[in-house]
């Protein structure tokens, strides 16, 4: 464990993640034929909500919603100090949650869809990343990152399968098509904004945080599959990244039922394949 | 830190009793030619998200509790940009028994866009005038919230 990584990334992550959903915003009109707005662009989007009249539906969704952004940070934090990986996986769970109840506590048919349609997406993400993790412990016979992250074998080719259905279930976490259900971004619709429908001003502005901190985090998950060699990482990171936005480019949305049926068959057939060999090739050696 | 409402306004569009051109050419500067999205202008469905409310056509008896409903629903500080001739004043609609006139009947209407049907590079301008007026209305919310501090 080293905290300092962990607090260092309490500091970074919100400036990273941000340029990152900048730069995001701008590929993304790029391959639309489009120049796209200014590089800091979401933080304009976060400084103007903070300047909003504080609309409240509920009061209990304030609370709700600072908590999704507490434990997202400290899921973060976790991973990044090298903790279980076990506990990171149900830690960002655990956020998503808050932001459940924060959709739950307004009494609005539109946010409440958009709650039932989250709770939908991480029941298509859990298993995709419970078996990365088990995948992982497999070959390096440990869950804490901080072990995971030191080896020197190169995890992405003995764990092709767990990385390609990573590569899946990753644009549910980004909020981006195919999978955009609960709630999506930029300035498409769904159901009018989902799960995000009733937060309005700074509140709106907490989420965004949020999911700065998470897609940091969702990188960090890609980096682990190439941390042999740390440059190649970044490169992976980066071009994986660029391929979730052509993915969402590319795709109109899928209804739930597609969304959380592919997911697990790709996590059963992907990931539980990758394991299943692996683990015969081990008990062989 | 007062620069901010200026460089991300978020737009809903609402269109009453209109032919529907003045909508479509809404829909044509938000869509990838005019590229709104210079400007950080995103479309939103959702009024809550919202700073500016575009409006076309003229106000009815029936959608005056709709425009009310989505105003109210957007918090402060916002603008009305009420699009085209019969959002001004009713337009060729202005004599029927049910148009009550333009939007600026029902609502404080900040920036009046002409046209018919408006152009979308006016509307546009449109938009990024509204901003200035946001920024203005964000000062006014300030200096009252410090007067009430003071006293």
């Amino acid at each position: 464990m080293n905290l300092l990584y962990g607090l260092a990334y309490i500091l970074a992550a919100p400036a990273l993640g941000g340029l990152t959903v900048g730069l995001d915003r701008i590929i993304t009109a790029r391959m639309q034929g489009r120049v796209g707005p200014p590089l800091l662009q979401p933080f304009y989007d976060v400084a103007k909500l903070f300047e909003k009249e504080k609309a409240v539906v509920a009061r209990s969704q304030n609370l709700f919603v600072l908590a999704y952004v507490v434990f997202m940070a400290f899921t973060g934090m976790l991973f990044f100090s090298g903790g279980d990986f076990l506990l990171v996986i149900f830690a960002l769970t655990l956020s998503h949650i808050f932001l459940v109840l924060g959709a739950y506590s307004a009494n609005s048919p539109y946010s409440f869809i958009g709650a039932e349609r989250e709770l939908i997406q991480i029941m298509a993400f859990e298993p995709m990343i419970l078996l990365a993790a088990s995948g992982m412990y497999l070959v390096t016979k440990s869950f804490y990152i901080s072990d995971i992250v030191r080896t020197q074998v190169p995890l992405v080719l003995l764990l092709p399968g767990l990385f390609l259905g990573l590569l899946y279930v990753l644009p549910i976490k980004l909020r981006k098509s195919p999978f955009d259900l609960s709630t999506s971004h930029h300035a498409h619709q769904e159901i009018v904004k989902g799960i995000t429908t009733e937060f309005s001003g700074s509140t709106l502005g907490r989420v965004e945080i949020a999911h700065w901190y998470e897609t940091v985090l969702l990188l960090g998950f890609v980096y682990l599959f190439f941390s042999f060699n740390p440059l190649l990482a970044l490169i992976a990171v980066a071009l994986t990244y660029v391929l979730e936005l052509f993915i969402d480019n590319n795709y109109t949305r899928f209804k739930w039922a597609l969304a959380l049926k592919s997911a697990w068959l790709v996590a059963l057939v992907l990931g539980m394949g990758n394991i299943a060999l692996l683990w015969y090739y081990m008990k062989g050696l | 830190m007062m620069a901010h409402m200026k460089k991300s306004p978020w737009v809903i569009h609402y269109d009453g009793s209109s032919c529907n051109g003045c909508d479509i050419e809404v829909l044509a500067s938000l869509a990838p030619h005019y590229d709104i999205e210079r400007f950080g202008i995103i479309h939103t469905g959702n009024p809550k998200h919202a700073d500016i409310l575009l409006i076309t056509g003229s106000i009815n008896e029936q959608n005056i509790e709709v425009v009310k409903n989505i105003y109210s629903q957007m918090p402060k500080p916002r603008a009305v940009v009420a699009i085209g001739i019969c959002a001004l004043s009713g337009g060729v609609f202005r004599e029927c028994y049910n148009v009550q006139g333009g939007v600026d009947k029902v609502l404080p209407v900040d920036v009046h866009v002409p046209g018919c049907a408006a152009r979308p590079e006016s509307i546009i301008d449109g938009i990024v005038k509204a901003t200035a007026i946001l920024e203005e209305k964000k000062k006014k919310m300030s200096e009252e919230k410090a007067k009430k501090e003071v006293e």
